[in-house]
Protein backbone atom coordinates (compact mmCIF):
# COMPACT_ATOMS: atom_id res chain seq x y z
CA UNK A 1 0.00 0.00 0.00
CA UNK A 2 3.24 2.44 0.82
CA UNK A 3 4.34 2.18 -2.73
CA UNK A 4 1.14 1.09 -4.66
CA UNK A 5 -0.83 4.84 -3.68
CA UNK A 6 2.39 6.75 -4.75
CA UNK A 7 3.08 4.74 -7.94
CA UNK A 8 -0.40 5.48 -8.53
CA UNK A 9 -0.23 9.11 -7.98
CA UNK A 10 3.21 9.48 -9.96
CA UNK A 11 1.28 7.61 -12.84
CA UNK A 12 -1.72 9.93 -13.07
CA UNK A 13 0.57 13.19 -13.12
CA UNK A 14 3.15 11.53 -15.53
CA UNK A 15 0.31 10.53 -17.82
CA UNK A 16 -2.15 13.69 -17.69
CA UNK A 17 0.97 15.93 -18.73
CA UNK A 18 1.54 13.03 -21.51
CA UNK A 19 -2.29 13.30 -22.64
CA UNK A 20 -2.08 17.15 -22.55
CA UNK A 21 0.26 16.60 -25.25
CA UNK A 22 -2.09 15.15 -27.35
CA UNK A 23 -5.76 15.92 -26.45
CA UNK A 24 -6.02 20.22 -26.15
CA UNK A 25 -8.81 19.65 -24.36
CA UNK A 26 -6.97 18.85 -21.27
CA UNK A 27 -4.61 21.14 -21.98
CA UNK A 28 -6.08 23.39 -18.19
CA UNK A 29 -5.00 20.09 -16.38
CA UNK A 30 -1.45 19.99 -17.17
CA UNK A 31 -1.38 23.99 -16.56
CA UNK A 32 -3.20 22.97 -13.07
CA UNK A 33 -0.51 20.04 -12.62
CA UNK A 34 2.49 22.83 -13.60
CA UNK A 35 1.13 25.22 -10.70
CA UNK A 36 1.34 22.38 -8.11
CA UNK A 37 4.63 21.25 -9.19
CA UNK A 38 5.97 24.52 -9.25
CA UNK A 39 4.16 25.17 -5.45
CA UNK A 40 6.15 21.75 -4.55
CA UNK A 41 9.49 22.54 -6.04
CA UNK A 42 9.49 25.30 -4.02
CA UNK A 43 8.63 23.74 -0.85
CA UNK A 44 11.50 21.01 -1.45
CA UNK A 45 13.79 23.78 -1.11
CA UNK A 46 12.26 24.67 2.37
CA UNK A 47 12.75 21.34 3.07
CA UNK A 48 16.07 21.48 1.95
CA UNK A 49 17.18 24.80 3.88
CA UNK A 50 15.81 22.67 7.14
CA UNK A 51 17.84 19.67 6.08
CA UNK A 52 20.82 21.90 5.92
CA UNK A 53 20.02 24.20 8.83
CA UNK A 54 19.55 20.79 11.02
CA UNK A 55 22.83 18.79 9.56
CA UNK A 56 25.12 22.25 10.53
CA UNK A 57 23.67 22.83 14.08
CA UNK A 58 24.38 18.82 15.20
CA UNK A 59 27.96 19.61 13.79
CA UNK A 60 28.16 22.59 16.01
CA UNK A 61 26.56 21.23 18.88
CA UNK A 62 28.79 17.84 18.52
CA UNK A 63 32.20 20.37 17.82
CA UNK A 64 33.08 17.86 15.08
CA UNK A 65 35.87 18.81 13.11
CA UNK A 66 34.78 22.02 10.77
CA UNK A 67 31.89 23.14 13.28
CA UNK A 68 33.10 26.56 12.38
CA UNK A 69 32.74 26.51 9.18
CA UNK A 70 28.91 24.58 9.64
CA UNK A 71 28.89 28.00 11.88
CA UNK A 72 29.37 30.57 8.97
CA UNK A 73 27.19 28.04 6.93
CA UNK A 74 24.82 28.60 9.27
CA UNK A 75 25.08 32.32 9.92
CA UNK A 76 25.20 33.27 5.81
CA UNK A 77 22.00 31.41 5.31
CA UNK A 78 19.70 33.03 8.36
CA UNK A 79 21.69 36.61 7.21
CA UNK A 80 20.48 35.85 3.29
CA UNK A 81 17.00 34.00 4.30
CA UNK A 82 16.14 36.85 6.79
CA UNK A 83 16.75 39.79 4.44
CA UNK A 84 15.81 38.18 1.93
CA UNK A 85 11.74 37.33 3.17
CA UNK A 86 11.76 40.76 4.80
CA UNK A 87 12.39 42.30 1.66
CA UNK A 88 14.96 44.20 3.73
CA UNK A 89 16.31 47.50 1.55
CA UNK A 90 13.67 47.27 -1.18
CA UNK A 91 12.54 50.38 -2.64
CA UNK A 92 9.22 51.21 -1.86
CA UNK A 93 7.25 52.10 -5.40
CA UNK A 94 4.13 51.81 -4.60
CA UNK A 95 3.47 53.22 -0.21
CA UNK A 96 -0.22 51.44 -0.39
CA UNK A 97 1.88 48.60 -1.31
CA UNK A 98 5.09 48.84 0.82
CA UNK A 99 5.88 45.01 0.09
CA UNK A 100 4.98 44.95 -3.60
CA UNK A 101 8.71 45.69 -4.46
CA UNK A 102 10.74 42.50 -5.96
CA UNK A 103 12.92 40.80 -3.15
CA UNK A 104 15.45 41.44 -5.79
CA UNK A 105 15.47 45.34 -6.65
CA UNK A 106 18.75 46.56 -7.28
CA UNK A 107 20.09 48.62 -3.65
CA UNK A 108 18.35 46.27 -1.74
CA UNK A 109 20.39 43.87 0.84
CA UNK A 110 19.43 40.65 -1.14
CA UNK A 111 20.75 42.15 -4.31
CA UNK A 112 23.89 42.97 -2.42
CA UNK A 113 24.38 39.32 -1.11
CA UNK A 114 23.53 38.28 -4.65
CA UNK A 115 25.73 40.94 -6.73
CA UNK A 116 28.74 40.55 -4.52
CA UNK A 117 28.33 37.32 -2.22
CA UNK A 118 26.51 34.73 -5.03
CA UNK A 119 27.64 36.22 -8.92
CA UNK A 120 31.43 36.21 -7.03
CA UNK A 121 31.51 32.91 -5.50
CA UNK A 122 29.87 30.87 -8.13
CA UNK A 123 31.75 32.14 -11.06
CA UNK A 124 35.19 32.21 -9.12
CA UNK A 125 34.45 28.35 -8.53
CA UNK A 126 33.75 27.77 -12.24
CA UNK A 127 36.46 29.38 -13.10
CA UNK A 128 38.39 27.40 -11.29
CA UNK A 129 37.75 24.51 -12.75
CA UNK A 130 39.40 25.81 -15.98
CA UNK A 131 42.80 24.93 -14.33
CA UNK A 132 41.39 21.64 -12.94
CA UNK A 133 39.79 20.76 -16.59
CA UNK A 134 43.79 22.15 -17.94
CA UNK A 135 45.17 19.80 -15.91
CA UNK A 136 43.62 16.33 -15.85
CA UNK A 137 43.15 16.84 -19.98
CA UNK A 138 47.13 16.82 -19.87
CA UNK A 139 47.12 13.81 -18.07
CA UNK A 140 44.02 11.73 -20.00
CA UNK A 141 44.70 13.05 -23.42
CA UNK A 142 48.38 11.70 -24.71
CA UNK A 143 48.66 10.25 -27.82
CA UNK A 144 48.05 7.28 -26.59
CA UNK A 145 46.30 5.80 -29.53
CA UNK A 146 44.38 6.94 -32.56
CA UNK A 147 41.35 8.35 -30.83
CA UNK A 148 42.98 10.26 -28.01
CA UNK A 149 45.37 11.92 -30.66
CA UNK A 150 41.90 12.50 -32.69
CA UNK A 151 40.36 14.38 -29.51
CA UNK A 152 43.78 15.90 -28.90
CA UNK A 153 43.64 17.90 -32.74
CA UNK A 154 39.95 18.77 -32.93
CA UNK A 155 40.26 20.27 -28.99
CA UNK A 156 43.36 22.05 -30.19
CA UNK A 157 42.26 22.94 -33.22
CA UNK A 158 38.94 24.39 -32.51
CA UNK A 159 40.78 26.07 -29.59
CA UNK A 160 42.71 27.72 -31.74
CA UNK A 161 39.72 28.36 -34.57
CA UNK A 162 37.54 29.96 -32.15
CA UNK A 163 40.39 32.81 -31.34
CA UNK A 164 42.45 35.07 -32.73
CA UNK A 165 45.34 33.25 -33.26
CA UNK A 166 43.76 30.38 -35.18
CA UNK A 167 42.95 33.61 -38.11
CA UNK A 168 46.54 35.30 -37.88
CA UNK A 169 48.36 31.50 -37.89
CA UNK A 170 46.59 30.78 -41.55
CA UNK A 171 46.19 34.57 -42.66
CA UNK A 172 48.51 33.24 -45.51
CA UNK A 173 46.20 30.46 -46.82
CA UNK A 174 44.47 31.97 -50.13
CA UNK A 175 40.74 32.42 -50.02
CA UNK A 176 39.37 29.43 -52.29
CA UNK A 177 41.49 27.15 -49.85
CA UNK A 178 40.17 28.78 -46.85
CA UNK A 179 38.56 25.54 -45.81
CA UNK A 180 41.93 24.10 -44.97
CA UNK A 181 42.32 27.34 -42.68
CA UNK A 182 42.22 27.04 -38.98
CA UNK A 183 39.04 28.91 -38.72
CA UNK A 184 37.67 27.16 -41.62
CA UNK A 185 38.49 23.28 -40.53
CA UNK A 186 36.42 24.73 -36.77
CA UNK A 187 33.60 25.73 -39.29
CA UNK A 188 33.56 22.30 -40.88
CA UNK A 189 34.20 20.32 -37.72
CA UNK A 190 31.56 22.32 -35.57
CA UNK A 191 29.37 21.84 -38.63
CA UNK A 192 29.68 18.62 -39.85
CA UNK A 193 31.32 16.26 -37.53
CA UNK A 194 30.24 17.69 -34.24
CA UNK A 195 26.61 18.07 -35.35
CA UNK A 196 26.50 14.63 -36.28
CA UNK A 197 28.14 13.30 -32.94
CA UNK A 198 25.59 15.22 -31.16
CA UNK A 199 23.22 14.59 -32.97
CA UNK A 200 23.18 10.89 -31.95
CA UNK A 201 24.43 11.73 -28.01
CA UNK A 202 20.95 13.45 -28.28
CA UNK A 203 19.15 10.31 -29.56
CA UNK A 204 20.38 8.00 -27.48
CA UNK A 205 19.78 10.58 -24.33
CA UNK A 206 16.16 11.06 -25.74
CA UNK A 207 15.69 7.06 -25.92
CA UNK A 208 16.93 6.72 -22.25
CA UNK A 209 15.22 9.39 -20.81
CA UNK A 210 11.79 8.02 -22.72
CA UNK A 211 12.41 4.68 -20.84
CA UNK A 212 13.26 5.54 -17.68
CA UNK A 213 10.03 7.96 -17.68
CA UNK A 214 7.58 4.68 -19.15
CA UNK A 215 9.59 2.97 -16.14
CA UNK A 216 8.47 5.21 -13.51
CA UNK A 217 5.17 5.51 -14.46
CA UNK A 218 4.43 2.24 -15.50
CA UNK A 219 5.70 1.81 -11.64
CA UNK A 220 8.90 -1.14 -12.72
CA UNK A 221 11.21 1.53 -11.07
CA UNK A 222 10.13 2.85 -7.54
CA UNK A 223 13.82 3.42 -6.52
CA UNK A 224 12.71 6.70 -5.78
CA UNK A 225 10.26 5.74 -2.99
CA UNK A 226 13.50 4.62 -0.82
CA UNK A 227 13.34 1.51 0.95
CA UNK A 228 12.48 2.05 4.67
CA UNK A 229 9.23 2.60 5.81
CA UNK A 230 9.96 6.03 6.56
CA UNK B 1 59.26 28.90 10.05
CA UNK B 2 60.18 27.10 6.71
CA UNK B 3 61.06 28.68 3.68
CA UNK B 4 58.36 28.04 1.74
CA UNK B 5 56.43 29.25 4.39
CA UNK B 6 58.85 32.48 4.39
CA UNK B 7 58.75 33.05 1.13
CA UNK B 8 54.61 33.06 1.24
CA UNK B 9 54.55 35.10 4.21
CA UNK B 10 56.99 38.12 2.24
CA UNK B 11 54.58 37.80 -0.58
CA UNK B 12 51.27 38.42 1.71
CA UNK B 13 52.91 41.10 3.45
CA UNK B 14 54.28 43.16 0.19
CA UNK B 15 50.28 42.26 -1.22
CA UNK B 16 49.43 43.91 1.99
CA UNK B 17 51.95 47.39 1.40
CA UNK B 18 50.59 47.67 -2.10
CA UNK B 19 47.21 47.45 -1.22
CA UNK B 20 47.45 50.24 1.59
CA UNK B 21 49.36 51.83 -0.59
CA UNK B 22 46.82 51.84 -3.34
CA UNK B 23 43.75 52.39 -1.01
CA UNK B 24 45.54 55.55 1.50
CA UNK B 25 48.70 57.27 -0.50
CA UNK B 26 47.15 57.82 -3.98
CA UNK B 27 45.10 60.54 -5.06
CA UNK B 28 41.76 58.78 -5.96
CA UNK B 29 42.64 55.34 -4.13
CA UNK B 30 40.87 51.72 -5.05
CA UNK B 31 38.09 49.56 -4.89
CA UNK B 32 35.20 52.66 -4.38
CA UNK B 33 32.09 53.05 -6.02
CA UNK B 34 30.46 56.29 -6.34
CA UNK B 35 26.58 57.11 -7.30
CA UNK B 36 24.54 59.51 -8.71
CA UNK B 37 20.76 60.36 -8.81
CA UNK B 38 19.51 59.03 -11.69
CA UNK B 39 16.45 61.09 -13.84
CA UNK B 40 13.36 59.96 -12.96
CA UNK B 41 11.31 58.46 -15.78
CA UNK B 42 8.15 58.75 -13.92
CA UNK B 43 7.22 61.69 -11.47
CA UNK B 44 6.82 60.66 -8.14
CA UNK B 45 8.99 57.83 -8.59
CA UNK B 46 11.12 57.25 -5.87
CA UNK B 47 15.02 58.02 -5.80
CA UNK B 48 17.14 55.65 -7.74
CA UNK B 49 21.13 56.40 -8.20
CA UNK B 50 23.30 54.73 -11.88
CA UNK B 51 26.85 54.13 -11.04
CA UNK B 52 28.99 57.76 -11.37
CA UNK B 53 32.53 58.54 -12.55
CA UNK B 54 34.61 59.62 -9.25
CA UNK B 55 35.32 62.97 -10.66
CA UNK B 56 31.79 63.64 -11.58
CA UNK B 57 30.12 66.63 -9.68
CA UNK B 58 26.94 64.60 -8.70
CA UNK B 59 29.05 61.24 -7.34
CA UNK B 60 29.12 60.47 -3.79
CA UNK B 61 30.44 57.39 -2.42
CA UNK B 62 28.17 54.47 -2.14
CA UNK B 63 29.72 52.90 1.01
CA UNK B 64 27.62 49.71 0.67
CA UNK B 65 28.51 48.80 -2.68
CA UNK B 66 32.16 49.81 -1.93
CA UNK B 67 32.24 47.75 0.94
CA UNK B 68 30.55 45.11 -1.38
CA UNK B 69 33.72 45.06 -4.12
CA UNK B 70 35.98 44.97 -1.10
CA UNK B 71 33.62 41.59 0.09
CA UNK B 72 33.82 40.65 -3.22
CA UNK B 73 37.59 40.22 -3.92
CA UNK B 74 37.99 39.07 -0.73
CA UNK B 75 35.69 35.86 -1.84
CA UNK B 76 37.20 35.64 -5.35
CA UNK B 77 40.99 35.89 -3.51
CA UNK B 78 39.96 33.02 -1.10
CA UNK B 79 38.82 30.60 -3.67
CA UNK B 80 41.56 31.11 -6.19
CA UNK B 81 43.57 30.41 -3.06
CA UNK B 82 42.65 27.08 -3.42
CA UNK B 83 44.82 26.83 -6.07
CA UNK B 84 48.11 26.81 -3.46
CA UNK B 85 46.31 23.96 -1.30
CA UNK B 86 43.29 24.07 0.54
CA UNK B 87 43.67 26.77 3.33
CA UNK B 88 40.71 28.15 6.52
CA UNK B 89 40.21 31.17 3.70
CA UNK B 90 38.92 28.75 1.12
CA UNK B 91 36.91 26.66 3.27
CA UNK B 92 35.41 29.82 4.69
CA UNK B 93 34.35 31.17 1.01
CA UNK B 94 33.23 27.44 0.46
CA UNK B 95 30.81 27.48 3.76
CA UNK B 96 29.55 31.36 2.80
CA UNK B 97 28.49 29.81 -0.72
CA UNK B 98 26.58 27.20 0.85
CA UNK B 99 24.51 28.80 3.18
CA UNK B 100 23.90 31.96 0.53
CA UNK B 101 23.07 29.85 -2.12
CA UNK B 102 20.73 27.67 -0.27
CA UNK B 103 18.84 30.53 1.27
CA UNK B 104 18.82 32.62 -2.36
CA UNK B 105 17.03 29.73 -3.78
CA UNK B 106 14.80 29.26 -0.71
CA UNK B 107 13.94 33.22 -0.65
CA UNK B 108 13.29 32.85 -4.51
CA UNK B 109 10.98 29.55 -3.82
CA UNK B 110 8.84 31.90 -1.63
CA UNK B 111 8.31 35.05 -3.23
CA UNK B 112 7.71 33.27 -6.74
CA UNK B 113 6.43 30.16 -5.96
CA UNK B 114 4.36 30.26 -2.86
CA UNK B 115 3.27 33.77 -2.25
CA UNK B 116 1.94 34.19 -6.27
CA UNK B 117 1.12 30.29 -6.59
CA UNK B 118 -0.26 28.84 -3.51
CA UNK B 119 -0.88 31.91 -0.74
CA UNK B 120 -2.11 34.33 -3.64
CA UNK B 121 -4.68 31.48 -4.69
CA UNK B 122 -6.04 30.39 -1.86
CA UNK B 123 -6.25 34.16 -0.39
CA UNK B 124 -5.73 36.41 -2.88
CA UNK B 125 -7.49 39.65 -1.04
CA UNK B 126 -5.20 38.67 2.28
CA UNK B 127 -2.19 38.77 0.20
CA UNK B 128 -2.44 41.68 -2.32
CA UNK B 129 0.07 43.30 0.49
CA UNK B 130 2.63 41.53 -1.27
CA UNK B 131 1.18 41.71 -4.98
CA UNK B 132 -1.37 44.15 -5.55
CA UNK B 133 -2.63 42.45 -8.63
CA UNK B 134 -4.35 39.90 -6.36
CA UNK B 135 -6.25 42.09 -4.91
CA UNK B 136 -9.72 41.88 -7.07
CA UNK B 137 -9.10 37.96 -7.81
CA UNK B 138 -11.18 35.46 -6.07
CA UNK B 139 -10.39 32.16 -4.19
CA UNK B 140 -9.11 29.27 -6.10
CA UNK B 141 -9.66 26.35 -3.85
CA UNK B 142 -8.20 23.53 -6.17
CA UNK B 143 -5.28 25.38 -4.52
CA UNK B 144 -5.92 23.21 -1.37
CA UNK B 145 -4.54 20.73 -3.32
CA UNK B 146 -0.82 21.78 -3.21
CA UNK B 147 -1.08 22.84 0.17
CA UNK B 148 -1.92 19.37 1.62
CA UNK B 149 0.78 17.74 -0.61
CA UNK B 150 3.11 20.55 0.26
CA UNK B 151 2.48 19.46 4.19
CA UNK B 152 2.76 16.24 3.53
CA UNK B 153 6.17 16.76 1.81
CA UNK B 154 7.38 18.85 5.44
CA UNK B 155 6.19 15.53 7.28
CA UNK B 156 9.67 14.10 6.11
CA UNK B 157 11.07 16.60 8.73
CA UNK B 158 9.28 14.67 10.94
CA UNK B 159 11.07 11.94 13.42
CA UNK B 160 8.51 9.28 12.55
CA UNK B 161 5.69 9.13 9.52
CA UNK B 162 8.37 10.38 7.03
CA UNK B 163 6.55 8.18 4.35
CA UNK B 164 3.61 10.45 4.44
CA UNK B 165 6.40 12.48 2.40
CA UNK B 166 6.31 9.86 -0.01
CA UNK B 167 2.62 10.79 -2.06
CA UNK B 168 3.99 14.54 -3.08
CA UNK B 169 7.46 13.13 -3.65
CA UNK B 170 5.90 10.48 -5.82
CA UNK B 171 3.79 13.51 -7.63
CA UNK B 172 6.94 15.94 -8.25
CA UNK B 173 8.61 12.63 -9.59
CA UNK B 174 5.27 11.27 -12.07
CA UNK B 175 5.14 15.03 -13.43
CA UNK B 176 8.44 15.53 -14.53
CA UNK B 177 8.73 11.79 -15.74
CA UNK B 178 5.52 13.04 -18.00
CA UNK B 179 7.44 16.53 -18.65
CA UNK B 180 10.65 14.82 -19.84
CA UNK B 181 9.48 11.91 -21.88
CA UNK B 182 7.50 14.59 -23.83
CA UNK B 183 9.98 17.03 -23.86
CA UNK B 184 13.02 15.01 -24.90
CA UNK B 185 10.99 12.97 -27.71
CA UNK B 186 10.16 15.88 -29.27
CA UNK B 187 12.80 18.62 -28.87
CA UNK B 188 15.65 15.78 -29.00
CA UNK B 189 14.20 12.04 -30.61
CA UNK B 190 11.52 13.25 -33.27
CA UNK B 191 13.44 16.90 -34.36
CA UNK B 192 17.31 15.58 -34.51
CA UNK B 193 15.89 12.72 -37.21
CA UNK B 194 13.94 15.06 -39.11
CA UNK B 195 16.87 17.06 -39.35
CA UNK B 196 18.89 14.06 -40.31
CA UNK B 197 16.80 13.47 -43.01
CA UNK B 198 18.34 15.45 -46.21
CA UNK B 199 19.07 14.53 -50.03
CA UNK B 200 22.03 13.28 -50.35
CA UNK B 201 22.85 14.62 -53.76
CA UNK B 202 22.09 18.27 -53.60
CA UNK B 203 21.31 20.54 -56.14
CA UNK B 204 22.22 24.26 -56.55
CA UNK B 205 19.92 26.72 -58.09
CA UNK B 206 20.83 26.38 -61.35
CA UNK B 207 20.31 22.94 -61.49
CA UNK B 208 24.22 22.27 -60.77
CA UNK B 209 25.95 19.85 -58.34
CA UNK B 210 26.54 21.29 -55.29
CA UNK B 211 29.28 19.09 -54.00
CA UNK B 212 30.44 20.22 -51.15
CA UNK B 213 27.04 20.47 -49.57
CA UNK B 214 26.31 16.85 -50.86
CA UNK B 215 29.99 15.86 -49.23
CA UNK B 216 28.36 17.68 -46.22
CA UNK B 217 25.48 15.93 -46.03
CA UNK B 218 26.76 12.47 -46.36
CA UNK B 219 29.11 13.27 -43.74
CA UNK B 220 26.30 14.21 -41.69
CA UNK B 221 24.10 11.08 -42.35
CA UNK B 222 26.98 8.45 -42.08
CA UNK B 223 28.11 10.29 -38.80
CA UNK B 224 25.02 10.07 -36.61
CA UNK B 225 24.36 6.32 -38.08
CA UNK B 226 27.81 5.55 -37.57
CA UNK B 227 27.32 7.31 -33.82
CA UNK B 228 24.42 5.11 -32.84
CA UNK B 229 25.21 2.31 -34.04
CA UNK B 230 28.39 2.30 -31.39
CA UNK B 231 25.70 2.80 -28.83
CA UNK B 232 23.75 -0.28 -29.67
CA UNK B 233 25.62 -2.86 -27.89
CA UNK B 234 22.84 -5.98 -28.59
CA UNK B 235 24.86 -6.88 -31.42
CA UNK B 236 28.43 -7.40 -31.22
CA UNK B 237 30.94 -4.91 -32.80
CA UNK B 238 32.41 -7.31 -35.19
CA UNK B 239 33.04 -7.45 -38.67
CA UNK B 240 31.50 -5.42 -40.92
CA UNK B 241 28.86 -3.87 -37.98
CA UNK B 242 32.18 -3.55 -35.82
CA UNK B 243 33.95 -1.25 -38.87
CA UNK B 244 30.67 0.92 -38.73
CA UNK B 245 30.94 1.41 -34.77
CA UNK B 246 34.86 2.11 -35.23
CA UNK B 247 33.86 5.14 -37.36
CA UNK B 248 30.93 6.26 -35.15
CA UNK B 249 33.99 5.93 -32.45
CA UNK B 250 36.14 8.34 -34.39
CA UNK B 251 33.02 11.06 -35.19
CA UNK B 252 32.35 10.69 -31.52
CA UNK B 253 35.75 11.50 -30.27
CA UNK B 254 35.64 14.51 -32.12
CA UNK B 255 32.61 15.34 -30.73
CA UNK B 256 34.10 15.45 -27.53
CA UNK B 257 37.33 17.15 -28.47
CA UNK B 258 35.10 19.91 -29.66
CA UNK B 259 32.86 19.75 -26.59
CA UNK B 260 35.89 19.82 -24.54
CA UNK B 261 37.54 22.43 -26.12
CA UNK B 262 34.36 24.63 -25.35
CA UNK B 263 34.22 23.97 -21.83
CA UNK B 264 38.02 25.04 -21.48
CA UNK B 265 37.17 28.28 -23.21
CA UNK B 266 33.84 28.97 -20.66
CA UNK B 267 35.96 28.24 -17.31
CA UNK B 268 38.73 30.71 -19.25
CA UNK B 269 36.53 33.55 -20.22
CA UNK B 270 35.09 33.04 -16.68
CA UNK B 271 38.29 33.33 -14.86
CA UNK B 272 39.33 36.49 -17.10
CA UNK B 273 35.96 38.24 -16.16
CA UNK B 274 37.27 37.12 -12.33
CA UNK B 275 40.94 38.95 -13.33
CA UNK B 276 39.09 42.06 -15.04
CA UNK B 277 36.78 42.37 -11.53
CA UNK B 278 39.86 42.18 -9.67
CA UNK B 279 42.12 44.59 -11.92
CA UNK B 280 39.24 47.06 -12.92
CA UNK B 281 36.60 47.45 -10.26
CA UNK B 282 38.99 46.25 -6.98
CA UNK B 283 42.46 47.90 -7.86
CA UNK B 284 41.66 50.28 -10.51
CA UNK B 285 45.07 48.97 -12.50
CA UNK B 286 42.78 48.40 -16.02
CA UNK B 287 39.47 50.36 -17.53
CA UNK B 288 38.88 48.40 -20.08
CA UNK B 289 34.88 50.47 -20.28
CA UNK B 290 36.65 53.78 -19.62
CA UNK B 291 35.22 54.79 -16.30
CA UNK B 292 37.68 56.18 -15.07
CA UNK B 293 40.44 56.20 -17.52
CA UNK B 294 41.50 59.76 -16.78
CA UNK B 295 41.92 58.91 -13.13
CA UNK B 296 44.67 56.13 -13.92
Amino acid sequence: MKSTIPWLIAAVAGSVVIAAYFIPAAQSWQDAIGQWFEVLAAVAFILGGANLCLQNLQKISARQAGWGYAAVTLVSFVVTLGVGLLKIGVPVEDPQHPWAGSYQAEGSAEWWLFEYAYNPLVATMFALLAFYVASAAFRAFRLKNAEATLLLLTAFVVLLGRTYAGTVLTAQVPDEYSAFSIPGLTTIIMGVFNTAGQRAIMIGIALGVAATSLKVLLGINRSYLGSGDG
Amino acid sequence: MNREKRIWGILFVLAGCFLLYRAMLTRDGMGKVYLKPAAAAVADAPPSYVRARPDDPQAALSLPRTLGIWFAAFLTLSIFSFLYKDNPFYRFAEAVMVGVSAAYLMVAGFWDGIVPKLLGRLAPAQMSWASPSLENQSPDWWGLVPLVMSAMLLARLLPRGGWIARWPLAFIVGTYAGIRLISFLDADFVSQIRNTIVPLVVMNQAGQLDLWGSVRNVLMIVGVLSSLAYFYFSLDHKGAYGVVARVGVWYLMITFGASFAFTVMGRIALFASRLEFLFDDWLWLIDPLGKRSDLL
